[in-house]
């Protein structure tokens, strides 16, 4: 078994606001970060996919595959976009570092073919970040 | 769903390898520079790993307020600008970073908000620890 990660970028805005608590309880737990207005991450993604190497090609997974798998399934809805309005998700789930992951998680484990996906981890800063491993 | 999340602290703290095991030759020997007797500092980078279940009214594993507070109050203010050597975990242990990365794990293990997963303590751009209470690493 042979694991491979393809990093990505991409920018987003959102705020964290749970209609439940109190502002006061918002304010406090959530932070900086709920304010209404929003507030952008340059996140980085780096997606492990695990498989073994095909003897044909030398390849665990076509990386030209996973890029374009990546692009069209999560890069395209989420890079320059505030989740909390443009991602259908995030309408009612709080678009924090743990539930973007598993978003994307979600995304893409079920499109890609060859390998499989191992982890799915997100940096929202480089001191910040979330792993996911598709467990319940 | 169950999800792991790592934040990223600094602390400075200087130390000194010395072991009452070795004769003075065998301590030059085995710790170098780290043997020097007036010690030296370094910038440690400590990543502290949380794994939980992500609740559903907050989206988060853990309230990131007081994984903050907790590491500041029992890691970065005891140990920050410290000498580790004249710190009690280390009356009797050398404060290498392995032992450090071990009583690290002891300390935040008691965080109550959130199972502690592992920690990596980074030493130098070219040297990093990591500890997960003795479990293997899940890559
Ligand atoms: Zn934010």
């Amino acid at each position: 078994m042979v694991y491979l990660t393809r990093k990505a970028e991409f920018s987003a805005s959102h705020f964290y606001h749970n209609p439940e608590f109190t502002p006061e309880e918002n304010r406090r737990l959530f932070g900086k970060c709920n304010n209404p207005n929003g507030h952008g991450h340059n996140y980085t993604l780096e997606v492990t996919v695990k498989g073994e190497v095909d003897p044909r090609s030398g390849f665990v997974v076509d990386l030209k595959q996973l890029k374009q798998v990546l692009e069209r399934e999560v890069l395209s809805l989420l890079d320059h976009r505030f989740l909390n309005k443009e991602v259908p998700e995030f309408a009612t789930a709080i678009p924090t570092t743990e539930n973007l992951a598993i978003s994307i998680w979600q995304k893409l484990q079920p499109k890609l073919e060859v390998a499989r996906l191992h982890r799915v981890r997100l940096y929202e800063t480089p001191d910040l970040f979330v792993d996911f491993y598709g467990e319940p | 769903m169950k999800a792991y999340l790592t934040r990223r602290y600094l602390f400075s703290a200087s130390h000194r390898l010395h072991s009452p095991e070795f004769s003075d030759s065998e301590n030059r020997a085995v710790y170098g520079k780290c043997n020097n007797p007036h010690g030296h500092g370094h910038n440690y980078t400590l990543e502290v790993t949380v794994a939980g279940q992500v609740d559903a009214k907050t989206g988060m594993i853990c309230d990131l307020v007081q994984l903050d507070t907790f590491v500041h109050q029992e890691v970065l203010e005891r140990f920050g600008h410290e000498h580790l050597n004249a710190l009690p975990p280390f009356a009797d242990a050398v404060p290498t970073t392995e032992n450090l990365s071990v009583e690290l794990f002891r300390i935040l293990s008691r965080f109550p908000q959130a199972t502690l997963e592992k920690i990596r303590l980074e030493e130098t751009m070219l040297n990093s620890f990591e500890y997960a209470g003795g479990a293997e690493l899940k890559i």
